[in-house]
C-alpha cells in the first residue's frame, strides 16, 4: 500500500474559493453569484477583488439559476455558490430547463454536501444531489476529494463549455493530492494499484478508502484504490480495466446508494462485466444532527465500513 | 422568404403602422394554421400577443437575424417566458428572417426545430433559452441584461410573461432583485389577458393590483393596450425613454386572448385548443391581408 503523506488538513470548499479567486485573475469572463452564503462558500476573496463581477442574489436560489443562465448570453461564465441542497433539489426545474436543456455554460458549485455538514441536520444534508444532477442529459458531475483537487477542478471547469455540477464540503480533510496535479474532467485517478479488490471512491470517501487500504494491507489484502472525481461522464475504461483485474468491486461515497457513484458503476458492470459489487453509501435514509465523524460512523461511511464491504465482496467473488 | 428580403433587414424605423398591421394579420394567419395542422398548441395567448411581438421585431428592436448570434452583443434581446405561446414567437422569428417561413409547417412535429415550447436544443435561430415551465424568463432576462452591462453594451433586453405566470414564486424573486441591482436596461411586459387554464385569473390566483405591487418593488410601471398598435408603439417608446434611470421598466399590457378571431376572443377556452377545419376557415376569413403569403 502506497503512502499518502500530508502536512495539513483543509476543507474542500476553501479549494473552491481559492480556485475561483484565481479564475478572477486569469479569466475576465468568469462571474460569480451567491445566495447569501459568501463566507460558507469561501467566496470572500473573489467578492473583494472582483466586486463588479460578483452578484449577491440573496436567499433566492431559483432566481440565481435563471440569472446565471442569462449571464451566459453575452459570453459570461457564471459560477453559482450555495449549499448543495439549495443548489440542486430546491432549483431542479430551473436547472433542468434554463441551464441543462438550454445547454448553458453555468457552473453550479455546491458546498456542505452530505452528512459531514454536521449539526445542522438532515434539512441541509443532501444525499441525493449527485443522482439528481447526473440524471440531467449532458450535465457533468464532479466531486473532488481534497483542497488541491477541488481548486484544480474549479479552474478546469471554466475551460469546459457546458453545464457542470461541482460538489464539495465543509469538514477539513487531509490535503494529499499534489498541488500541481492537472485536473482532467472524466479521468479517474489511480491512487494505489492492487490485485484483490477494486475500491472506487469519490469526494470525502477517497481519504477513507486510503485509510481502509492500510487496514486491508495489514490483513494481507492488496486493494486497488481509484479516485472517481468525475461521476459523469464516468471513466468506464478505468473502471472496467480495474474490475476485470480484481474481479470484485466496492464503491464508496457520501451519498444515497440510489443515484450515486455506486449506482453508476453497478449499471456499467451489469452491462459490460457482471461482477460482485458492494456499496458503501447511505441506504435510503435521511441524515441527522451530530458531528461529522459521528455521522460518518453511524451511517457507515468510514474506513471500517469500507473494510467490511471489501471482505464481503471478496467472499462473493467466484 | 430569404433573409436578404426579410422585413427586419429593411429599415425598421420608417415602417408604418399600416404595414405593421398587415404583418400582424399574416402572423395571426400563421398561428391558427400552425395549431390547426397538428391539432395542438396555444392559439389564444399567441393571438393576443401578436401585436407586441410584431412591434418589437419589426419596429422597435435592433436585431440581426442572420447569422444568428446567441450572445447578441450590440443587439436588443427578447425572451419569451410564457413559452406556450410559441406559435406567435416562431411566426415572428421566421418572418423577420431568423429561419425559413416554410419551416413553420414543422411546428410540433417529430424531428422539428420548432418544439411545442421554445428550445435551444435543436438550435433554432432566434431562441436563446428554453421556456415553457413558467416563471423563469424574468430571471434569465435579468441575467442577460446584467451581462450587457458588463460588456458595455447599451442595448435593451425585453421579456414577456403571462399574467397567470405571476403566480410562480420565482417571478417575485426576480422582481425583487432587478430594481435592487438597478437593472435599468430591462423592459418586462406582462400580458394581462386575465385568463388562465382553469378560468379567469382573478378567480384562480388573485393577482390584485399589479401596478401597486410592482411599484412597491421599485419598478417603473406603465400600462398599455396591447392590441392597438396606435397605442402600443408610443407605450414602447415611453418604456424605452424610462430606461437608464436606475430602475427596470414594467409594462402591464392589456390584451384579449384570441384577439383577431372573434370566436376565440376573451375566453380561457382557447388557451390550448386548436381550431377544427371549419373554425380555421372562419378564422382565416377574419384575418385577411392584402397579399397573403401563407407558408
Amino acid at each position: 500500500m502506497k503512502d499518502f503523506p500530508y502536512t495539513e488538513k483543509k476543507d474542500t470548499r476553501s479549494g473552491f474559493g481559492a480556485g475561483l479567486h484565481e479564475l478572477g485573475q486569469t479569466n475576465p469572463n468568469v462571474v460569480a453569484l451567491c445566495a447569501d452564503l459568501i463566507g460558507s462558500l469561501k467566496m470572500d476573496a473573489f467578492v473583494k477583488d472582483f466586486p463588479e463581477r460578483f452578484f449577491q442574489v440573496g436567499i433566492a436560489e431559483a432566481n440565481m439559476m435563471g440569472l446565471a443562465a442569462g449571464l451566459t448570453i453575452g459570453g459570461k461564465i457564471p459560477f453559482t455558490g450555495t449549499f448543495a441542497n439549495f443548489s440542486t433539489g430546491r432549483v431542479y426545474d430551473q436547472i433542468r430547463q434554463s441551464i441543462a436543456y438550454s445547454g448553458k455554460n453555468v457552473k453550479i458549485c455546491a458546498s456542505h454536501a452530505g452528512v459531514t455538514l454536521g449539526e445542522d441536520g438532515a434539512t441541509h444534508q443532501i444525499l441525493e444531489d449527485i443522482g439528481l444532477m447526473k440524471m440531467l442529459p449532458h450535465m457533468t458531475v464532479i466531486n473532488p476529494c481534497d483542497y488541491n483537487q477541488t481548486k484544480a477542478a474549479t479552474i478546469a471547469i471554466a475551460d469546459y463549455e457546458g453545464p457542470v455540477y461541482l460538489r464539495f464540503g465543509r469538514p477539513v480533510v487531509p490535503v494529499f493530492t499534489p498541488a500541481d496535479q492537472k485536473f482532467e474532467i472524466g479521468k479517474a485517478v489511480m491512487l494505489n494499484e492492487g490485485t484483490d479488490v477494486s475500491i472506487f471512491a469519490t469526494g470525502h470517501l477517497v481519504w477513507k478508502a486510503i485509510l481502509a487500504g492500510k487496514l486491508l494491507a495489514e490483513k494481507g489484502i492488496n486493494a486497488e484504490i481509484i479516485n472517481i472525481h468525475t461521476i459523469k461522464p464516468l471513466d468506464a475504461e478505468a473502471v472496467l480495466t480495474s474490475a476485470r483485474k480484481t474481479r470484485c468491486v466496492v464503491t464508496a461515497e457520501e451519498h444515497q446508494m440510489n443515484g450515486g457513484l455506486g449506482d453508476s458503476i453497478a449499471q456499467l458492470l451489469a452491462r459490460e462485466e457482471p461482477l460482485p459489487l458492494e456499496m458503501v453509501a447511505v441506504n435510503d435514509s435521511f441524515g441527522e444532527s451530530g458531528t461529522p465523524e459521528q455521522l460518518m460512523e453511524k451511517y457507515g461511511l468510514n474506513e471500517q465500513a469500507i473494510v467490511a464491504a471489501v471482505e464481503k465482496v471478496m467472499a462473493r467473488r467466484k | 422568404m430569404s433573409a436578404s428580403s426579410s422585413p427586419a433587414a429593411e429599415a425598421t424605423a420608417t415602417r408604418s403602422v399600416a404595414e405593421l398591421k398587415q404583418i400582424a394579420a399574416q402572423v395571426r394567419r400563421d398561428i391558427v394554421r400552425m395549431v390547426h395542422a397538428v391539432n395542438s398548441g396555444h392559439p389564444g395567448g399567441s393571438l393576443g400577443c401578436t401585436d407586441l411581438l410584431v412591434a418589437l421585431y419589426f419596429k422597435v428592436m435592433k436585431h440581426h437575424p442572420e447569422p444568428f448570434d446567441m450572445n447578441g452583443v450590440g443587439q436588443d434581446l427578447f425572451f419569451l417566458s410564457n413559452g406556450h405561446i410559441s406559435p406567435v414567437f416562431y411566426s415572428v422569428l421566421a418572418r423577420s428572417g431568423y429561419f425559413p417561413v416554410s419551416e413553420l409547417s414543422t411546428f410540433r412535429k417529430l424531428n422539428s426545430r420548432l418544439q411545442g415550447h421554445p428550445a435551444t436544443h435543436e438550435h433554432l435561430p432566434g431562441v436563446r433559452v428554453a421556456s415553457g415551465s413558467l416563471g423563469q424568463g424574468l430571471s434569465v432576462a435579468t441575467g442577460a441584461a446584467q451581462a450587457k452591462k458588463l460588456n458595455g453594451d447599451d442595448r435593451t433586453v425585453f421579456v414577456l410573461m403571462g399574467d397567470g405566470e405571476l403566480q410562480e414564486g420565482q417571478v417575485w424573486e426576480a422582481a425583487m432583485y432587478a430594481p435592487h441591482h438597478k437593472v435599468d436596461n430591462l423592459i418586462a411586459v406582462v400580458d394581462r389577458n386575465g385568463q388562465q387554464i382553469d378560468g379567469p385569473t382573478d378567480k384562480i390566483g388573485g393577482l390584485g393590483d399589479l401596478r401597486a405591487k410592482f411599484e412597491a418593488f421599485n419598478w417603473e410601471v406603465l400600462e398599455a393596450n396591447g392590441n392597438d398598435l396606435e397605442q402600443l408603439l408610443p407605450a414602447l417608446e415611453d418604456a424605452q425613454a424610462r430606461l437608464g434611470k436606475g430602475k427596470p421598466v414594467m409594462i402591464l399590457m392589456d390584451t384579449q386572448m384570441g384577439y383577431g378571431v372573434d370566436f376565440m376572443m376573451g375566453s380561457h377556452k382557447w388557451h390550448g385548443v386548436a381550431p377544427n377545419d371549419e373554425q380555421l376557415e372562419k378564422a382565416l376569413q377574419q384575418l385577411s391581408v392584402e397579399k397573403a403569403s401563407d407558408y
